[in-house]
């Protein structure tokens, strides 16, 4: 199913947690709703849920307007970070309990067979009989799916799914989700603070701030095009240093940096550490090296530049260098944003 | 309990002077403040034996006190129990002008002198009261009647219920209720399959907390009930008639029966407990699918 959020405006108290904001989903589409804490990517959520009423502005399940759609009726399969599984129940009986309060009347063979079916689809076979409370973190996030899944949603809605396991448990649940998806092919909207979880596991990434939407784009749209200095410096680790253009060109260090369009004045630059190198001698920034940490993909170095500021970044594992190092680092790859 | 590493310093508290100090202040206190009393009202009220006791039991105004006390209770209690679960659940599961208000107005009648709590009826529904001339030409007995009574008893047990559920549907959240409501669930199917469970032990506690108050309510209850002896008496207020007409025998005859509907109503609440907890223990029995999974009640805390 198709969603639609058309000017959707939401104010808590005096807090503005979502302004104005307009945002479509296709039918079958996973999407990530990505943005620090405070951006409004929950509200968002509970609002296409039917949790939250919006103040303003409206929300269309295919053509229907579901703005005033209670949540009980609006179809929507709902996973909370905390998974809210019934602790008084069973994993088949919190599995079964949409099915048994639904409008639908199903017999108990129908909704056997079915509890049956998703914890397969879930891999928990054999842990029907179970509490909650005697299962991993893990396990439980997937009974809540299952539950979710039971009533035939027509959205499935997920806030920070991962949020509360550990890394490892994390990966593996989200490549799980992602063939779940391919399976059902269920229109899917997810919130996350953790970019790399909104790359991983999403067709398309929409990201927040401020209530606002920022940018919305595939991964490969927002990871190599960020449309500001907010979105570069909230994907990923960067240096942002500030510069003046006078030519179309910005000058950092002794290196030169192409700033086409820009009109002379100030600029922002930013460097992901693996934009960088590390040279004895060339064109660049001249720095010493403060600190090195190994990490199992390479080194990363802290350098401090000859202006004071600190700079990080990653190179090969087999570099040579250590702490009071002088040297040059290399700009390889550049984003220039208009000054703040 | 004697440290079983020789030699090694004890820790916070573990001094075997302390301890025992500890523990001898605790149970002497125990012994004088509550064992010795109730013990002294079972003594003196079989200290005539046993014909006596049965006699002041049996004596239709003492009758009369017991009957009223256990239909006090009888009405209040499951009024204030349906009004604590009302209350904390507004409380704590909706958001709305004056909650916070509410949540402290609760808790007057616990800070409140019952006795003011009597007099105020007094000046609602008495003869020169609010209501009263109004109530009087409807020809409707509030004050000096049942109605009174347990109105009395009411406002001295409003908060019973509610503060022992709100810190913990609070701690609890909404989420399993936003989940249920979003599964398709209504509201009481919500509430009956959803949240009760979960509130049970914490319902019940409030509710012989409530019980126990209701049925030893005196402050309150001697303004409004006018203390006419065989009519409007409760079995506290029969107490203090009787010991002070200095019938010793009857007065703590009457007093045991009070306290023993206190015991049963604890042991209840103990008996209940364990069979919930017993069930809880038992039905997470994971080696045995035999057990029906449709028997829900303990909960089983994670």
């Amino acid at each position: 199913m198709k969603i639609r959020l058309d000017n959707v405006v939401k104010t808590f108290e005096t807090f503005r947690a979502v302004r104005d904001v307009s945002l479509e989903i296709e039918s079958g589409e996973l999407v990530a709703l990505l943005g620090p804490s405070g951006s409004g990517k929950t509200t968002i959520l509970r609002m296409v849920a039917g949790l939250e009423y919006a103040d303003a502005g409206h929300i269309y399940f295919g053509t229907e307007d579901a703005t005033d759609i209670p949540v009980r009726d609006r179809g929507v399969g709902f996973v909370f970070q905390h998974y809210a599984l019934f602790p008084h129940m069973t994993v088949t009986e919190n599995i079964a309990f949409g099915m048994k309060v639904s409008k639908v009347r199903r017999d108990k063979a129908a909704i056997d067979a079915r509890v049956t079916e998703l914890l397969r689809l879930v891999q928990l076979d054999g842990l029907g009989e179970r509490f909650p409370g005697q299962i991993s973190g893990g396990q439980r996030q997937r009974v809540a799916l299952a539950r979710a899944l039971a009533v035939d949603p027509k959205v499935l809605l997920l806030d920070e799914p991962f949020g509360a396991l550990d890394a490892n448990v994390r990966r593996d649940l989200r490549r799980w989700l992602r063939e779940i998806h391919q399976e059902l092919g269920i229109t899917t909207l997810f919130v996350t603070h953790d970019q790399e979880e909104a790359l991983d596991l999403a067709d398309r990434v929409v990201i927040l701030d401020k209530g606002q939407i920022v940018q919305q784009g595939t991964p490969e749209d927002v990871c190599r095009n960020p449309a500001s200095a907010f979105v570069m410096n909230f994907l990923g680790d960067t240096n942002r240093f500030t510069a003046a253009v006078s030519g179309g060109v910005a000058r950092l260090g002794n290196a030169t940096i192409p700033a086409p369009g820009f009109s002379d004045g100030p600029v922002e630059i930013f460097l992901r550490p693996s934009d960088l190198g590390w040279n004895v001698s060339g064109e660049g920034i001249p720095a010493t090296v403060a600190r090195v940490i190994d990490r199992p993909a390479g080194r990363r170095i802290l350098a401090v530049t000859a202006s004071g500021e600190a700079v990080e970044l990653d190179v090969a594992p087999e570099t040579q260098v250590s702490a009071q190092d002088k040297g040059i680092i290399i700009i390889e790859r550049a984003r220039v944003y208009a000054a703040a | 309990m004697s440290n079983p590493v020789k030699g090694r310093p004890p820790r916070v508290g573990d001094a075997p002077a302390f301890r025992r100090t500890l523990i001898g202040i605790v149970l002497a206190l125990v012994a004088i403040v509550i064992i010795a009393p109730l013990a002294v009202i079972g003594y003196q009220a079989f200290s005539q034996g046993l014909q006596v006791y049965a006699a002041a039991i049996a004596h239709p105004d003492t009758l009369h006190a017991i009957g009223l006390t256990v239909v006090t209770a009888l009405i209040a209690v499951p009024i204030n129990t349906a009004f604590g679960v009302a209350a904390a659940w507004a409380i704590t599961k909706f958001d709305f002008w004056g909650r916070r208000f509410l949540l402290v107005v609760i808790e007057i009648p616990f800070s409140i002198s019952p006795i003011v709590a009597g007099v105020a009826y007094l000046f609602v529904y008495g003869l020169q009261g609010l209501f009263g001339p109004a109530l009087d030409s409807a020809d409707i007995k509030i004050l000096f009647a049942l109605p009174g009574i347990v109105l009395a008893s009411m406002f001295v047990t409003a908060p019973f219920v509610a503060r022992e559920l709100i810190p913990l549907m609070q701690a609890q959240g909404r989420d399993l209720e936003e989940a249920a409501t979003s599964l398709g669930a209504s509201g009481w199917r919500t509430f009956f399959s959803v949240t009760l469970p979960n509130i049970r032990w914490a319902l019940l506690y409030g509710v012989v907390l409530c019980n126990a108050r209701v049925m030893g309510e005196f402050g309150a209850v001697s303004v409004v009930s006018g203390n006419i002896r065989g009519q409007t008496n409760t079995l506290p207020l029969h107490i203090e008639l009787l010991y002070h007409d200095y019938q010793t025998a009857g007065a703590f005859a009457a007093a045991s029966i009070l306290a023993l509907l206190a015991v049963v109503t604890l042991i209840a609440k103990v008996l209940l407990e364990r069979q919930g907890a017993g069930r809880a223990r038992r039905r997470p029995g994971l080696a045995a699918p035999a057990v029906a999974p449709k028997t829900a009640s303990a909960e089983v805390s994670s």
